[in-house]
Order: C-alpha cells, then sequence, then structure tokens
C-alpha cells in the first residue's frame, strides 16, 4: 500500500500507520478511535466554554452603553444562537456515548479537505 | 433452509462456519464494510486482532477498524491521523480564543471595579467642602471640633 504513495510522502504515511498501530496496542478495541472519540469531546467542551465567555463579554460590553441593552437579547439567548451555528459547523454533535464517532465518518471529509501543515504532525508527541 | 454466509466469507468465496468469528461483526447486508478492512489490513489479520477481544467487544472493534479503513482509503498518507492533528489544531486554537477572552473579561471587571471606586472620592470630597463652609461660617462652634 506504501509502496503506491509517491516517494516524499511514503515516510509520512508509515509514521501515521506506526501511530494508528500503537495507538491500538494501547486500545485494541477503539485503536485511533477512541482517540478522536475523545478529541471531540474536548473540542466541544471548549466550544462551549468559548460560547459562555463569549455571552459573559457581550453582557459586561452592554452594561456600559445601558441604552443599547434593553434591546439586546439576554445572555441565555445568545448562548443559544451561538449553539446553533456551532451545530452548522464541520465537527460533530455532543451526545455522549459510544456511536458517537459513528456519526463523524459522515463530516469527516470536510476535516480532511480542510489545508493543514502536516509536516508539523509528527515533530512533537501527539500520544495523550 | 441455507443460512447466509457472511460477507466476510462471501467476499473470500468460502464456507461460512457455524461459529464464523467474521459473522457477528460482518453482516451480509454490508459488504462494504469486510471490503474496506480488507483492503487495509488483509482478511486474516483482522481475524487475529478480533481473537485477542472479548467477543462483545468484538463489533464495536470491527466498527473501529472500518472507519480506521475507509479513512486510510480516502487519504492514503494519513488516514486518521489527519484528523486527530486538525483536532488538536482545532483545539490549540480554541484554547487560545477563550484565554483572549478571559483575558477581555478580566480587564472589563477590573475597569468597572475602578469606575464604581471613583464616585465614593466624589462622595468624600464633597463632604470635606461641606465642612469647611460649616467651619467658615461658624467659627466658634468648629473650633470645639478640632
Amino acid at each position: 500500500m506504501v509502496k503506491e504513495l509517491p516517494i516524499h510522502q511514503r515516510a509520512d504515511a508509515v509514521s501515521s500507520l506506526v501511530y494508528e498501530a500503537n495507538a491500538r496496542v494501547r486500545d485494541p478495541v477503539y485503536g485511533c478511535v477512541g482517540a478522536i472519540s475523545y478529541l471531540q469531546n474536548q473540542v466541544s467542551e471548549l466550544q462551549m466554554q468559548l460560547a459562555v465567555a463569549q455571552a459573559e463579554i457581550l453582557c459586561i460590553q452592554m452594561q456600559h452603553e445601558p441604552s443599547v441593552a434593553a434591546a439586546i437579547p439576554n445572555p441565555q439567548q445568545i448562548m443559544e444562537f451561538q449553539e446553533q451555528n456551532n451545530n452548522n459547523n464541520e465537527l460533530t454533535h455532543h451526545h455522549h456515548h459510544h456511536h458517537q464517532y459513528l456519526n463523524f465518518a459522515a463530516s469527516s471529509s470536510n476535516v480532511i479537505h480542510d489545508s493543514l501543515s502536516r509536516e508539523t504532525l509528527f515533530g512533537h508527541d501527539m500520544v495523550s | 433452509m441455507i443460512s447466509e454466509r457472511c460477507a466476510a466469507c462471501k467476499n473470500q468465496r468460502r464456507k461460512c462456519p457455524s461459529d464464523c468469528i467474521f459473522s457477528p461483526c460482518f453482516p451480509a447486508n454490508d459488504p462494504q464494510k469486510f471490503a474496506c478492512v480488507h483492503k487495509i489490513y488483509g482478511g486474516s489479520n483482522v481475524g487475529k486482532m478480533l481473537q485477542g477481544i472479548p467477543t462483545y467487544l468484538r463489533e464495536q472493534a470491527a466498527n473501529a477498524l472500518y472507519l480506521e479503513a475507509k479513512w486510510r482509503i480516502h487519504d492514503p498518507v494519513y488516514g486518521c491521523v489527519g484528523i486527530i492533528s486538525s483536532l488538536y489544531e482545532q483545539i490549540q486554537n480554541a484554547e487560545i480564543e477563550l484565554a483572549k477572552i478571559q483575558t477581555q473579561i478580566t480587564f472589563y471587571k477590573l475597569q468597572t471595579q475602578r469606575v464604581e471606586a471613583e464616585p465614593n472620592s466624589e462622595v468624600l470630597q464633597a463632604q470635606s467642602s461641606n465642612m469647611e463652609q460649616f467651619e467658615w461660617d461658624n467659627p466658634t462652634i468648629a473650633s470645639w471640633f478640632n
């Protein structure tokens, strides 16, 4: 399989295969997919914290202008609005059960098509 | 009645025994699943992997292998590791963004505290100028307090 790749990509391919193999040694049932599931949860968690922080700062900024405050939705409404926006984004939806990684497969192509500098991928230890 | 072969045995063109390790994980109605994992891992390797896993977890393991194989077919160089790296990047960016906003919040809160402190000092100044006026109007009485 690796032999079919252009030469300059073979080293990265082998490294990623080694990474996958190690992940499967550590977790024989879920392997890499377990790591992806865990990381997706982290992303969702952070996005929620971001939404809370953004709502809070909007609130604070509006307190500085009380005449505008009356027309503005309350923080709860802002957060719900932002959550709707976040749900339209690439990665997944945040139901915390084992099968969520299966949902991920449908949207994974969005992530894969993003242009990333993958040269940095193996420069540091990504094993959590 | 002929029981249907599982997807793995169909793919390998062999008989499907009653205790076939693949049949719970690769049902006949989804030939794509076994085809994918066979292409990337090889059927016999999949069988060996499944043997090392307790029976009740084998279907989950087969599903995970299927996903990994799909991603590897889609991206032959990085496979699912590409997704992991982009997730790490997302996490990093989100943490940076969060830190920025929390700093802003702290800044605003400090500003608000400073603004709230100032009106008090104005009141104090007003009080002391009242005292001066009182002393001017009532020099005798004011001297009792000094």
